[in-house]
């Protein structure tokens, strides 16, 4: 193994560790620590709000620039037959579906 | 550990399968993507087995790939991941106790949070994270295996439209919660937050900074008063 693999598995073990600290951290917090009922409500909420944020950012931009059209449409589309409690499988296929058929169409 | 698999009925399997098979796909691209980069087939596999988040390898690959410090790719990584921190303390007990917990810490990612969130019930809750947990950590790092063998075969996924699946599925977990009126206001207000602030921020800060909206007035009150 050359020396620039060798510092890139250093950078992945890294990077692997740092994100297991992450995960562990809250369940092991959670255990030792007992939460005011305002605040378990407000704990509850943010996962929440950190997937919602997660689905506006991966859907309207790739890296720092706009992700385009198509995938934002076809996002829509799967959420509002989501909405209409259509089944996941069909939401899922949906949604990649429209966003490869505008693509097709010419629409980015 | 039988205890675990108590909730899974066919609907869950159906559901989680699929979101699997959508992640082994991204996998695919991503292996792909990062043996057409010149970076040697083992990283991605050992990410997608030690790391196991999608969204900071993508990152990581791409700061490598485009010459920077490997290091620096491993903050940018970090600083994406560290979502999974509040993840952890507003999960609902799913983990269960000693090896279990941390092992299944491991699991913890964006569509197994978001399954357990989605699922009223706790052994079905359980069953849903552990379920959508495990076949992530074998569907993803299968699917990078082979997008480094495929090379430059699939290299577009786009074209499938593959990229809308990952916030699609996503957002019809997470629909359920947003019915709830105090949590659809802080989500709303956070998501845009976070749009606002993602052409100028890192990637992953934005995401961070969404909990802002758990601040919104009127949302905590109507909690309280629920």
């Amino acid at each position: 193994m050359s020396h620039h693999q060798l510092v890139l598995l250093a950078a992945a073990l890294v990077l692997a560790a740092g994100t297991y600290g992450f995960r562990v951290a809250g369940p092991l917090l959670r255990s030792r620590v007992t939460f005011p009922p305002r605040v378990e409500r407000l704990l509850e909420a943010s996962s929440v709000v950190l997937l919602t944020a997660l689905v506006a950012t991966t859907a309207l931009y790739e890296g720092h620039g706009a992700a385009g059209w198509a995938r934002p449409a076809g996002v829509l589309v799967g959420g509002l037959l989501a909405w209409r409690k259509v089944p996941f499988v069909l939401v899922v296929l949906a949604a990649a579906a429209t966003a490869a058929g505008l693509r097709l169409l010419g629409v980015r | 550990m039988r205890a675990i698999w108590r909730g899974v009925d066919r609907a869950l399997l159906r559901d989680v399968g699929l979101v699997c098979l959508a992640v082994g796909v991204i996998g695919v691209s991503y292996g792909t993507i990062a043996v057409a980069s010149h970076l040697p087939a083992w990283l991605p596999v050992v990410m997608a087995c030690l790391v196991v988040a999608g969204a900071s390898e993508f990152l990581f690959v791409g700061i490598v790939a485009a010459g920077g410090n490997p290091f620096a790719a491993v903050a940018a990584g970090l600083l994406v991941n560290a979502r999974h921190l509040p993840f952890g303390l507003s999960l609902p007990d799913v983990l269960g106790q000693g090896w279990r917990r941390l092992f299944g810490s491991h699991l913890m990612n964006d569509e197994a949070v978001v399954f357990a969130l989605s699922t009223p019930d706790p052994d079905r809750r359980r069953a849903a994270y552990w379920l959508c947990g495990l076949g992530i950590l074998v569907c993803w790092p299968t699917g990078a295996v082979l997008g480094t063998v495929l090379g430059s075969a699939v290299h577009d996924t786009a074209t499938f439209g593959l990229d809308a699946m990952f916030p699609a599925v996503l957002l019809a977990l997470v629909l359920p919660a947003l019915r709830e009126r105090p949590k659809r206001r802080a989500a709303l207000a956070g998501a845009a937050v976070a749009l606002a602030t993602t052409p100028f921020l890192p990637a992953g800060l934005p995401v961070l900074l969404a909990l802002a909206g758990l601040a919104v007035p009127g949302g905590r009150e109507r909690e309280a008063a629920a």
